[in-house]
């Protein structure tokens, strides 16, 4: 097999089982199958763990593009689209529990928490800013936008972290897991920081940039003056 | 039916005969739960923790109970960990005998009791109560126990005691959750002097007719059903009047968001969520939400305690 054939036919299925194996997870719970249990209250174990997934996906599709720069494994971009969907699948999962489960369809109740509870306004926002992303995730979009879909998708890091936020701020007390996500952001966002600036360090001395620019963190001395 | 929330009323107290055949049925399902959860090696001693009680129907709601599961299965006591399931996974590490209850402060009898002595001769009561959450869930939980009244006029507080404060074990070895910093430990709860006498507040020893699971704050704890779950303390070590008005555990956590008094309220939100409904543990299938009662439902035998008070500022 050469690679395009090992990440149709290998690498994508594994990464959908994977990606489908969370939702089986709580289905098994919620019929108590094979020992899957959601507990005493199995409204909000799903809608937590929905939201967690959705979140750890998102975080999965930030971690693409560190890992094959540092990693040296650029093909890794295939992987990409089906890890972001799965972050929308699983956040519209979250909304749908939350709102029919757990409001059980009550609008008038949803309408109140949007407006008057920030931490929801927030994982709302979250939401609805997916979705002009996933709609333009396929072939013939990314086509169609041309330059206007990298810029359009970079609403993913705002996404990441009004999602991320919205963890932290709903938790009653103990914020300690939310804090895990709060750095694994931070270090998601710090390097594409540190990436932009050695780009515009390359940019600004193209003779003095070395073949790896990536690792060798710009130093004060290559460092462009601010204008 | 479960979106109806009677108050209580003395027609609509189930009767005996029903409340009966309920009791049978269920002590074959918590004696067969019993017998599944517990680990092997550790089988429930029944005859030792089967408590000889009456029902007190007065003071029982009749909307039906939470099964055994929910109710020893969905706890938050930090003590050993802040997940639900946690409490019912960690807590057989505390050691609930031999337990000693401390006395302090403005009262005429002071000093250290054996358990055993304080429950001596209690006549022990069912009351199936209420429980309602300041996260938002709630649950009918069938306590046993006593007043809290009949424990404290045994030590005659004296005309200081104006509050009375309560104290969980701190014992990090048996409570690994006192290893975080999450709450400061040990854990605190306090009442105005008239709350701790009022009928209603119960000690509580045990439900479904037998001792209290540890994780749902054995050997000894608090119910105060008119107030969100947090002020219901569990595992008291000790008891302090006192002329001022106690720091509690989770007011001094977060004052904002926590008040001393802590009364159920769907006027007055939490400012990150809603207090005006809640969804009770268990009920059917989207039939769970329901609306939030003031002072969960006995406003008629405690509203006057709070007379002319701001309830948004005293919350």
């Amino acid at each position: 097999m050469n690679i395009t054939q090992r990440y149709r036919y290998l690498y994508k299925p594994l990464v959908f089982v994977a990606g489908v194996a969370p939702l089986a997870w709580m289905i098994c719970g919620a019929l108590q199958l094979f020992g899957a249990s959601l507990g005493a209250d199995p409204v909000k174990k799903l809608e937590h763990e929905c939201g967690k997934t959705a979140l750890n996906f998102l975080l999965l599709t930030l971690s693409v593009t560190p890992v094959r720069e540092l990693a040296g494994l650029p093909q890794l971009l295939r992987l990409r689209r089906m890890l972001g969907l799965f972050a929308f699948f699983y956040a519209v999962v979250h909304f749908t529990v939350y709102l029919v489960l757990d409001l059980e369809l009550n609008f008038r109740l949803l309408g109140a928490d949007i407006v008057k509870r920030p931490y929801i306004t927030i994982g709302f926002s979250a939401l609805l800013l997916l979705l002009p992303l996933a709609l333009t995730s396929t072939n013939g979009m990314m086509r169609r936008l041309g330059r206007r879909w990298q810029s359009l998708h970079r609403l993913i890091y705002l996404i990441a972290a009004l999602a991320v936020w919205h963890f932290y701020w709903q938790v009653k007390r103990d914020v300690r897991e939310p804090l895990l996500y709060v750095g694994m952001l931070a270090l998601l966002l710090a390097y594409r920081l540190l990436r932009w600036r050695a780009r515009r360090a390359r940019r600004a001395a193209p003779a003095a940039a070395p073949a790896v620019q990536l690792t060798s963190r710009s130093g004060s001395a290559t460092a462009p003056e601010r204008t | 039916m479960l979106t109806r929330v009677p108050q209580i009323a003395p027609s609509e107290i189930t009767p005996a005969g029903v409340y009966f055949n309920r009791r049978t049925f269920l002590a074959g399902a918590v004696a067969s739960a019993a017998s599944a959860s517990l680990p092997a090696g550790e089988a429930a001693p029944p005859s030792e923790s089967a408590l000889s009680y009456r029902r007190n129907p007065q003071y029982s709601v009749s909307e039906p109970p939470n099964r055994l599961e929910e109710i020893a299965g969905y706890n938050n006591f930090y003590e050993f960990g802040t997940d639900k399931e946690s409490p019912s996974r960690y807590a057989h590490t505390l050691r609930t005998r031999p337990w000693s209850v401390t006395v302090q402060g403005e009262a005429e009898v002071r000093g250290r009791f054996d358990l055993e002595d304080l429950l001596k001769g209690r006549a022990l009561e069912e009351r199936v109560y209420r429980f309602r959450c300041v996260e938002a869930w709630s649950l009918v939980v069938p306590w046993i126990g006593f007043p809290l009244s009949e424990l404290l006029a045994r030590f005659k507080p004296t005309s200081s005691a104006k509050y009375v404060e309560f104290t969980t074990l701190y014992d990090p070895a048996r409570m690994p959750g006192q290893h975080s910093g999450v709450l400061n430990w040990p854990y605190v709860e306090g009442l105005r002097i008239d709350e701790a006498m009022h009928p209603l507040t119960l000690m509580v020893v045990g439900l479904y007719g037998r001792v209290l699971p540890n994780q749902d704050g054995a050997p000894l704890r608090l119910i105060v059903p008119w107030k969100y779950g947090f002020k219901s303390i569990k595992s008291i070590v000790q008891i302090r009047f006192s002329e001022r008005q106690p720091n509690t555990a989770w007011n001094v956590a977060a004052p904002q968001e926590y008040g001393f008094y802590a009364n159920v309220n769907p006027q007055v939100d939490h400012p990150r969520w809603s207090q005006a409904t809640e969804r009770r543990i268990g009920a059917p299938f989207l039939a769970a939400r329901q609306p939030t009662l003031p002072f969960n439902g006995y406003a008629a035998q405690v509203a006057s305690l709070y007379q002319g008070m701001d309830l948004r500022r005293y919350f």
